[in-house]
């Protein structure tokens, strides 16, 4: 059988031209996908969040993170400049780092104690030249010829990304300028600071939740946090800007100044406005807020393709990265952030608003049992699509937020990249 | 120093109150959670790497009733998820200090969950790091950090621990 045979005689064909407009669910539970998903897009081109830049910080020090299911060590060595390369001895492909994070000189495979420099070079083979001229390891042996594969590596804005492919575009033309324009925004200029590290187990397939991070469409419809407390209190205008692949995207909202004066002038003409909910919360500091960026953005959700998420909620700050583990179940690493120069009265307004996020979050523990929901509806249908119409079949970005835009953006560089 | 029959005595004031926190939670509806509590209260619910590194973050951040108060509004009204219920197993409280009207403790527990859809699964396991205030009635939370010893959470976490 070919690589391509399993499309093209068991499925349905997925025409070309339908395109981003449905998908067929079989892309959510097919193995050989997913074993095609490894090969072109996690050791592929494409750019893999690896950690934040700010957890490598003197020579030694090293993260320990997964690029789709391989494990992958991130280090700063002693030239300074940052390193990726797969956690497996180049020996017997045993875990090397056997921590998440710390500082350490080299690498020594607790195996057989191959030792391996901050870069992944093998440097090292314990009882090399045997013992008293016996054993030792074959005379052709070049320890140069070995090690676990590398990393290209970059950092944008703190933002530390891997790829396993030396071809991948650079990432600037990768993101387009409004994507990084857009990530420098809520990071230039300032050093973050790790307030805390989740995972979240979700049982969907990966891009169910790489689609929800797009979906602009849903956040007021599942997420009833806000309008069930009328908690939305100014009035919102927002969009969404998909890039030029279609895989990366930015989904905002904003304050309407114009549309606030206008309320404004209302509240004086109409003393009957009544609330349609009786409910309220009792502590409002949960929605207390400092302003922190020379814009009126409120929310920004931004997405990498394929794996990564930077998240401004307010004053919540965090970046998510997905990780899928087989066809139905992913982890979700969330690390919340804020900055060395937060006063502690700042610092406790993003904790306080971190109630808002995670996997506990007002506004996005339904994201953790959405997926799976979709998950369970269409295992037994594979060959059934959803239908991404609104908003048209576009995948531009747009000035508001009821589009499925992003979304169909994902699924078109997907395709590209997939070539499926 | 205290009698061993005072911290006996401690051990069952605060075994008590501890048992009838979690039938709230696991066998009533947690709207009289937050009354365990004193009105200026902390509450977190982190792991054990966080809390070992000292980062503040959690995956619940409260300091206030009424923010207690509200977590359970949210979840009773506004939050969606699929109809799920908890069985807390919770050990013998380790009284760590006894100071004036206040007493830390330390007591593990473990969670199961059980879904809708699905079997009774072991949900999460740790340990509540805790600050109780003897008042006339009954001993109160001042402060409650739930540690997880794992940081990894299956699917979410709606109702508290």
């Amino acid at each position: 059988m070919t690589e391509h045979a399993r499309f093209e005689v068991e499925r349905p064909e997925w025409p070309k031209e339908e395109g981003v407009r449905r998908i067929p669910y079989w892309t959510f539970t097919d193995k050989e996908l997913f074993e095609r998903e490894k090969q072109k897009l996690f050791n592929g081109p494409t750019w893999n969040f690896l950690c934040l830049e700010v957890e490598l910080q003197i020579p030694g020090d090293f993260v320990a993170v997964q690029v789709g299911e391989t494990p992958v060590i991130v280090t700063r060595d002693r030239d300074g400049e940052l390193y990726a390369f797969e956690n497996r001895c180049s020996h017997r492909g045993s875990l090397l780092a056997l921590e998440d994070r710390g500082n350490v000189k080299d690498f020594t495979c607790v195996y057989h104690a191959w030792t391996h420099n901050l870069q992944g070079d093998l440097i090292g083979v314990a009882f090399k030249d045997g013992i008293g001229g016996k054993g030792g390891i074959a005379k052709d042996f070049c320890m140069s010829n070995q090690g676990p594969r590398k990393l290209r590596v970059t950092v944008l804005s703190g933002l530390v990304f891997g790829s396993f492919d030396e071809n991948v575009d650079d990432i600037e033309d990768y993101l387009g300028p409004e994507i990084v324009g857009r990530i420098a925004r809520v990071l230039d200029g300032r050093k973050p600071v790790v307030l805390g590290r989740f995972t979240q187990i979700l049982p969907n397939n990966w891009k169910l939740y790489a689609e929800n991070t797009k979906d602009s469409y849903h956040a007021s419809i599942l997420h009833t946090f806000f309008t069930t407390f009328e908690l939305n209190r100014l009035s919102q205008r927002g969009g969404i800007i998909v890039n030029e692949n279609g895989g990366s995207h930015v989904s905002y909202s904003m304050i309407d100044r114009e549309a606030e004066a206008a309320k404004a002038k209302e509240i004086y003409s109409d003393q009957n406005i009544r609330s349609q909910s009786d409910l309220k919360l009792s502590d409002m500091s949960l929605l207390g807020n400092f302003k922190e960026f020379k814009d009126d953005i409120t929310l920004q959700i931004l997405s990498v393709f394929p794996n990564f998420v930077l998240q401004q909620i307010q004053n919540a700050l965090a970046v998510r990265t997905i990780l899928p583990r087989g066809t139905d179940s992913m982890h979700l690493k969330w690390t919340y952030f804020g900055f060395e120069d937060d006063t502690p009265e700042q610092r406790k307004t993003r904790m306080k608003q971190s109630n808002l996020v995670g996997p506990g979050g007002y506004v996005s523990m339904e994201d953790g049992c959405i997926g799976g929901f979709v998950q369970r509806g269409t295992t037994g249908s594979p060959d059934e699509q959803a239908v991404l119409a609104m908003g048209g079949y576009s995948t531009d970005s747009s000035d508001d937020r009821i589009t499925e835009a992003a979304i169909r953006g994902f699924w078109r560089e997907y395709r590209a990249r997939m070539d499926v | 120093m205290i009698s061993l029959s005072e911290r006996q005595q401690l051990v069952t004031l605060i075994s008590m109150v501890q048992a009838r926190y979690v039938r709230e939670i696991d066998d009533g509806d947690c709207t009289a959670w937050p009354d365990f509590f004193v009105d200026d209260c902390f509450y977190k619910i982190t792991t054990a790497d966080n809390f070992a590194q000292n980062l503040e973050a959690g995956l619940m951040w409260m300091d206030s009733k009424n923010m207690l108060r509200d977590r359970i509004l949210s979840l009773l009204e506004a939050n969606v998820y699929e109809r799920h219920s908890y069985r807390h197993l919770i050990g013998q409280p380790y009284i760590t200090d006894v100071e004036g009207d206040e007493l830390d403790s330390e007591t593990s527990f473990m969670v199961a969950r059980i879904t809708r859809e699905g079997p009774t699964d072991l949900f999460a396991t740790g340990r509540y790091i805790d600050r109780y205030r003897l008042t006339e009635d009954e001993p109160k939370l001042v402060k409650r950090i739930v540690v997880l010893d794992s940081g990894y959470i299956d699917t979410l976490l709606g109702f508290p621990l």
